[in-house]
């Protein structure tokens, strides 16, 4: 990929850094969080922001890039070369998708339920199979200031987000910051996003839904083996379950943003909370230094 | 029986609390919670747990040490690079299988994963069927095919007239399973730009799989603007717009005391909903198009 040059910040000069931005709940401020933390950091470096929440990517409504660039993301089908085929069943027999079906002397395809694992055209004795590429969904890349955002787009109809989500993470710059901001939930297309985090951002909000939705995403870091912090969003509204839960399980509340119609408002129009409020800014920079301290405390810890 | 699926595309707008209030409202129904990685209905409608089933799906890969000789064709044919060092990463292996059947030792096996359980349990508005998917699982979209199939189940048993689920963000591989064959798709948005951009993508989803839609517009007093457009893109798209909520905290209230919203206040919120529930009865007994 090719950015356009910047040279109005310098490029970060510490080790590489992966924070992802997730919360099990929806529209907790998964993307008010990864959207300001970029923009406030993007004064000082160079910043990279992969939303990788392909159902549903947001962040650009907030960044309003200038696309440069994009590449179509495709996985690969069977496609059934019938002279050679001799109807063995061999590739109905081995899909564990039930994505191929031999009928008497028909085969058929359901491209929508291909995981693309290859394994029909690998076994099949007639080498009758060959693979084709079927389109799922694209990435996306440009710039907004000196933020640059890379984003996946899977497509309507389509099932399958970890291809794009994987082909996003590709596009993450090995030696700089990159902020991941992750689908809501728990299940394959979070995992995806997540690993690889040097640290995972959670962000909440004090409800019982909140709280519950809470307590999934630590388990699923902690399964991953990644640290983790709590950004508390429209605090104020509900009780005070999720602070006492993070003090129980000693997880460290890293921002409190409270509730607060003016932000919910700028929120609504596509503008992010530094841009709206820039006294919010310095909070965001103070946010990624409690980051990287914890980054740096653990690798330090699991170095000895 | 008529099944109503309530979906949003972005998170976080409301849908379980509308499912929260149409399950108070809505007589002769089962209720589903298709969002199975992070179920938040039973929060509202404290169930008495009847039931509790395994759910085992997909299959991941295993490799015996002992008769590996590690030639390494497994970790070279894996397109979801879940082999390495001659390991399996539980996490990454979709079960496809390829790696048990290429082994020229026979060192791999395949064996079928505990993914997580459903339960029928019984609550003061009615039987409600749920799901709790395994911390990093895959398969969410067969274990809300499951909820489905139970929820259908117990509603024919019953003799039921609907079934009401609250269903997962997004437009991916569990919404797609959520949705496919349902009666109409409840759309709760905000007016927000990112809850119009993610209202437009599920609505092609709907479309793209033959599903009525309708779109109940919550906390529309937030942005009136955006609400107005929400409503005249709604109208060009020959979609009904069946409620506008106001934002109030009250919702929030509501759900730290863990009832229906419609069963904590009389307020306006509460009216809204009813007059909700009424229009959508409508299109169902009409059977029309949304």
């Amino acid at each position: 990929m090719i950015w356009p040059v910047r040279n109005v910040v310098p490029e970060w000069s510490g080790n590489s850094v992966r924070v992802s931005i997730a919360s099990g709940k929806g529209g907790t401020g998964k993307t008010l969080v990864a959207t300001s933390l970029a923009l406030a950091l993007s004064d000082r470096y160079h910043i990279q922001l992969l939303d990788c929440d392909v159902e549903e990517p947001n962040d650009h409504v907030f960044l309003r890039p200038e696309i440069t660039g994009s590449q179509t993301v495709t996985i690969p089908v069977p496609k059934v070369n019938e002279e050679k085929c001799s109807y063995c069943r061999k590739c109905a027999d081995v899909c564990a998708y039930n994505a191929i079906a031999v009928l008497g002397n028909r085969v058929l395809t359901f491209p929508q339920l291909c995981h693309g694992c290859g394994a029909c055209s690998y076994l099949c004795p007639d080498q009758a199979i060959i693979e084709e590429s079927r389109e799922i969904g694209v990435v996306e890349w440009g710039c907004s200031g000196a933020v640059a955002l890379v984003q996946g787009r899977l497509s309507v109809g389509e099932a399958m987000a970890p291809p794009i989500i994987r082909k996003v993470k590709e596009q993450a710059d090995p030696d700089g910051i990159a902020l991941i901001d992750v689908a809501p939930g728990t299940s394959c297309p979070v995992v995806e996003a997540m690993t690889g985090s040097d640290l995972c951002i959670l962000v909440t909000e004090p409800t019982p839904f909140g709280l519950n939705d809470l307590a999934l995403a630590i388990e699923t870091v902690r399964e991953l083996g990644i640290p983790c912090g709590v950004v508390l969003n429209r605090a104020g509204v509900g009780d005070s379950r999720v602070e006492d839960y993070c003090n129980d399980k000693s997880i460290p509340v890293l921002l409190t943003i409270p509730l607060d119609t003016k932000i919910a408002r700028l929120y609504s129009r596509g503008i992010t909370l530094v841009a709206g409020k820039p006294e919010w800014k310095s909070s965001f920079l103070r946010l990624f230094d409690r980051v990287t301290e914890m980054i740096d405390e653990r690798n330090h810890s699991s170095k000895r | 029986m008529k099944e109503i699926i309530v979906l949003s595309g972005k998170g976080g707008t409301g849908k379980t609390s509308v499912v929260g209030a149409l399950a108070a409202l809505a007589e002769r129904k089962v209720l589903a919670d298709c969002d199975v990685d992070a179920a938040d209905l039973h929060l509202l409608l404290s169930p008495l747990e009847r039931e509790r089933n395994e759910f085992w799906s997909g299959q991941v890969a295993c490799i015996d040490p002992d008769r590996c000789n590690e030639c390494g064709l497994c970790e070279e044919l894996c397109r979801f690079h879940a082999i390495k060092d001659f390991r399996v990463d539980e996490v990454s292996c979709e079960g496809c299988g390829l790696c048990c059947h290429v082994c020229p030792t026979e060192a791999i096996t395949m064996s079928e994963n505990m993914a997580g359980y459903w339960f029928i349990s019984d609550t003061r508005y009615g039987p409600l069927v749920h799901a709790r998917l395994g911390i990093a699982q895959e398969n969410s979209g067969k274990l809300v095919a499951v909820v489905r199939q139970q929820a259908r189940k117990v509603a024919e048993e019953q003799a039921l007239d609907y079934i009401i689920s609250d269903g997962p963000p997004g437009t991916g591989c569990p919404v797609i399973s959520s949705l496919s064959g349902a009666a109409l798709a409840l759309l709760v948005t905000e007016p927000t730009l990112s809850g119009m951009h993610d209202l437009e993508r599920v609505l092609a989803v709907c479309r793209h799989f033959g599903v009525p839609a309708a779109v109940c517009i919550n906390k529309h007093d937030l942005n009136e603007e955006n609400s107005r457009q929400i409503e005249s893109q709604c109208v060009s798209q020959g979609v009904t717009v069946v409620g506008k909520v106001p934002f109030d905290n009250v919702v929030t209230e509501s759900i730290v005391h863990g009832v229906p919203i419609v069963e904590y206040t009389n307020g306006s919120i509460s009216r809204e909903m009813e007059r909700t529930w009424n229009t959508l009865r409508a299109m169902l007994t009409n059977g029309s198009q949304g």
